[in-house]
């Protein structure tokens, strides 16, 4: 059974159930306000001011009503708790503003690649703040806390692509932080894991994501949360040093700067909000002569 | 406030040693007092109404609309802490309790006045300080109301000295409750025995229970977020052996509570309506007395559901999720006890019971939209989404502030001596009504559809749907504009009102219109219950 399919008919019951209920309000509260309005009924004609056997009915009926919805949501909620033994693992990081999705292989993606019909369970890990992993498709969420390994499973029973949103409240690009669940049938799955990525600024481009710089940087020119890398390399630059602006031009030292210690000089436009990394001097180095061929 | 003063005619309102604004600002009445908070909640609410408008201009269009992914944030944040620590926490217990409550039990005042003006200038004192921070320092906080740690504990915006306003105001709340349990125990007239205590009454001392036992709490949780700000203890930090989700739950072990804080009341004021303008006792009355104690103690046992994601044990999710529905027990009680009260009544269709009924349908939508929530394997799917913001609202605003507005509409001429006009009030409701549902409804399906909340842009998918909410939030507020200028103009120029044209049993419409200072003449003797309108001998 996947997620979905654990997950819907209680929507539908409890759905169903509320409709019933409302409906059933709605109408004698409109009847009674009709049937009862003074113009028709000048004088009320009956006192009546309670009624122990009704009491005991609308006590008790909810009470048996709602014993059984929670029953029903319980036993639901435990088939997303239990992961199939068969589960294949995958490790997502999430951190400010952008996910991570690591392979037993090593290979890290910035979509969260799936074989269709195998069950997959998603290892949480966040590098900074609380977010939340859900994907609405399979029914599926999850807070991505510092310091816990929570974890959530699912599915895919069609190959697609499925909106994979955060959920929980992590600043200014949280509505950015957003990617996609890539079902692909097994075979093709295979062959994408497989697949080693080439060259040197192929490995330039992996490291960019696997430290979350995509999620406010593009590639392409559009500004994000942060400016884009795109014709970045040797462009004159205006900053704020210490409060004061000046124009800087973003060469290697200047771009090393901007990633080992962000805060020192912000670009004029763009909020003081970039984590300091720390990462070794060859992937730096890496990430610097990639961003020179974005010139 | 003088010119205000001198519109309104006699009763409490010239009844004073002092002159000018200090005749308000440093009065004891209690009238003067719930008069002052209900001018602040009202402004409170008109500007938290304001910008949630703009929240829903942004939303109306995907992609930046009118404003920076920072100014979203920081505008839902403070809509949020507006809307709940400045306006509803507030709204109908100090507002209308106070007016209300002491002559319903027939007392002079409330049992420590002074207090009670303190409790006012702490709520001022703390509404500047939220006001301040949102201009000063690093700017108006971006952490969203419920301020989780570790974002709250590293955004470089002014959340220090606004969780510090909400402690202030945290203070203002514990006294007001103090003050009402004392008042209920010791200063009933003779004869005013505990099941003549009319249901407003009783709701507010249910509230008042919360209020002094749950506030302590996000006091001394707010007051850690800021050490931690400060002093950098750690204490929600995992990579110096904190816990991030102990922060979730002493959040939420108060601000759940703090829901029926706002709900309670307005529960209160549809009780003491309905009858009146059914001209019939209320149906199933220590029914209603008794649910709104269930609501206070079992709701405080309730607070884990807010977190069934947050990573809590599968024990944890079962508990609270088992609780969450015997909560849902007693407030089906009383829907069920108001629309039996109907039955055979003699119904009309004033203002005031315009926005009653329509608080049971807009509060049993919402309490029903919580049986989703409550459910373990249903939340997941719909938790920190749009759903949850249109429940919310259906509860809060449907239910709450439609509460305070059959509140505004039924007690203020009686304090005013003066009334507003009733078809504008009609006019108002409608567009509201009609605005609200779709708004907040709309958001339901945006969220079963999956769009998350506070998010300052979406997919295309979802574009459709919230162009439909930001036209249901333009109908919503120009109802509520309606509504307010109505009942502004009437109360200050309208006609005059006096005595109990609308048949009221409960003390406050034995008393003069406006109320004398010390509300009696004589110290009144109880001789009949709250809805008994033949033994209070209205026609």
């Amino acid at each position: 059974m996947t997620t979905t399919q654990a997950v819907d008919p209680v929507f539908k019951f409890l759905f169903g159930a509320c409709t019933v209920l409302l409906l059933g309000i709605t109408i004698t509260m409109i009847y009674f306000v009709v049937r009862y309005r003074r113009s028709k009924n000048p004088e009320p004609t009956s006192q009546v001011a309670g009624s122990p056997l009704l009491e005991v009915v609308w006590t008790l009926l909810p009470t048996l009503l709602v014993i059984g919805m929670f029953y029903y949501g319980w036993t639901s909620y435990l088939s997303l708790r239990t992961v199939p033994k068969n589960a294949m693992q995958v490790t997502a990081e999430g951190r400010m503003w952008s996910w991570n999705f690591i392979y037993d292989n090593g290979k890290s993606s910035p979509k969260l690649y799936v074989p269709v019909g195998k069950p997959v369970q998603v290892n949480l890990i966040s590098k900074d703040v609380v977010h939340g992993f859900y994907v609405p498709a399979f029914r599926i969420k999850r807070d991505v806390v510092p310091g816990m390994k929570n974890h959530v499973w699912f599915v895919a029973t069609s190959p697609g692509s499925y909106d994979l949103f955060c959920s929980q409240y992590c600043g200014t690009g949280h509505s950015a932080m957003i990617s996609t669940v890539e079902a692909l049938p097994p075979a093709q799955f295979a062959a994408w894991l497989g697949q080693k990525p080439a060259g040197v600024g192929a490995k330039g481009q992996e490291l960019l994501q696997r430290y979350g710089c995509l999620g406010c940087h593009s590639l392409d020119g559009t500004p994000k949360v942060g400016p884009t890398f795109k014709g970045l390399y040797d462009s004159q630059v205006k900053v704020t040093r210490g409060g004061k602006p000046e124009t800087v031009k973003a060469d290697e030292k200047y771009l090393r700067e901007s990633i080992l210690d962000p805060g020192a000089a912000v670009v004029e436009g763009f909020p003081p909000i970039m984590p300091k990394t720390e990462m070794p001097e060859a992937e730096l180095k890496a990430i610097v002569e990639f961003l020179e061929g974005e010139k | 406030m003088s010119q205000e003063t001198a519109m309104a005619e006699g009763g409490f309102w010239r009844d004073t040693g002092r002159t000018g604004i200090g005749a308000w600002i440093f009065s004891t009445d209690h009238k003067r007092i719930g008069l002052m908070y209900l001018y602040c909640v009202l402004g409170f609410f008109l500007v938290g109404a304001f910008l949630g408008l703009l929240i829903r201009l942004e939303l109306m269009a995907p992609g930046p609309t009118i404003m920076t992914a920072k100014t979203y944030n920081a505008l839902f944040t403070v809509h949020g802490v507006v809307m709940i620590f400045l306006f509803i926490i507030p709204g109908i217990p100090a507002s209308f309790g106070n007016l209300v409550l002491p002559i319903q039990l027939g007392a002079r005042d409330v049992a420590f006045p002074r207090v009670n003006l303190f409790s006012w200038w702490l709520y001022a004192t703390g509404a500047i300080i939220v006001l301040v921070s949102l201009f000063t320092g690093g700017g108006a906080p971006d952490t969203g109301w419920t301020f989780y740690v570790p974002f709250s504990a590293r955004t470089t915006t002014n959340v220090s000295l606004a969780v510090f306003g909400v402690f202030v105001l945290g203070f203002s709340s514990i006294l007001t409750g103090i003050n009402f349990i004392t008042t209920i125990h010791r200063m009933r007239a003779p004869g005013m025995t505990w099941t003549r205590i009319p249901l407003f009454t009783w709701s507010l001392y249910a509230t008042a229970w919360v209020q002094v036992l749950a506030t302590p709490i996000i006091a001394i949780t707010l007051l850690l977020v800021v050490t931690e700000r400060i002093l950098g203890l750690g204490l929600f930090d995992p990579t110096r052996g904190g816990d991030p989700v102990m922060y979730q739950h002493m959040f939420w072990i108060y601000s759940h509570p703090a829901v029926y804080i706002m709900i309670l009341p307005g529960m209160g004021v549809i009780s003491d309506i309905i009858p009146v303008f059914s001209r019939k006792p209320i149906f199933g009355y220590k029914m209603i007395a008794f649910s709104s104690l269930a609501i206070a103690a079992a709701g405080s046992a309730v607070w884990g559901h807010h977190m069934y994601t947050s990573g809590m044990s599968d024990t944890g999710v079962l508990v609270f999720s088992f609780l969450t529905f015997i909560v849902a027990i007693p407030s089906a009680i009383k829907v069920f006890n108001w629309v039996s009260t109907m039955y055979k009544g003699s119904i009309s269709l004033e203002a005031p019971m315009l926005f009653a009924l329509s608080f049971i349908l807009l509060f049993s939508i919402g309490g029903l939209s919580g049986l989703i929530l409550g459910a373990a394997a249903t939340d997941i799917h719909v938790h920190d989404t749009h759903f949850v913001v249109g429940h919310f609202h259906y509860v809060m605003f449907g239910g709450t502030g439609f509460a305070f507005f059959a509140a505004a509409h039924y007690w203020l001429p009686k304090y005013f001596g003066r009334r507003y006009r009733e078809k504008p009030a009609i006019v108002g409701w409608v567009f509201m009504f009609i605005g609200f549902n779709i708004l907040y409804f709309t958001m339901q399906v945006l969220g079963m559809e999956g769009m998350p909340r506070r998010y300052y842009d979406y997919l295309p998918e979802f574009a459709r749907l919230n162009f439909v909410a930001t036209v249901g939030s333009w109908i919503l507020i120009a109802g509520v504009i309606i509504v307010v200028w109505n009942l502004w103009h009437g109360l200050f120029k309208g006609e005059a009102f006096a005595g109990n044209p609308w048949g009221g049993a409960t003390l406050e419409w034995s008393v003069a219109t406006p109320p004398p200072t010390e509300n009696f003449e004589e110290d009144p003797v109880v001789t009949h219950g709250p809805y008994d309108f033949k033994g209070a001998g209205v026609p």
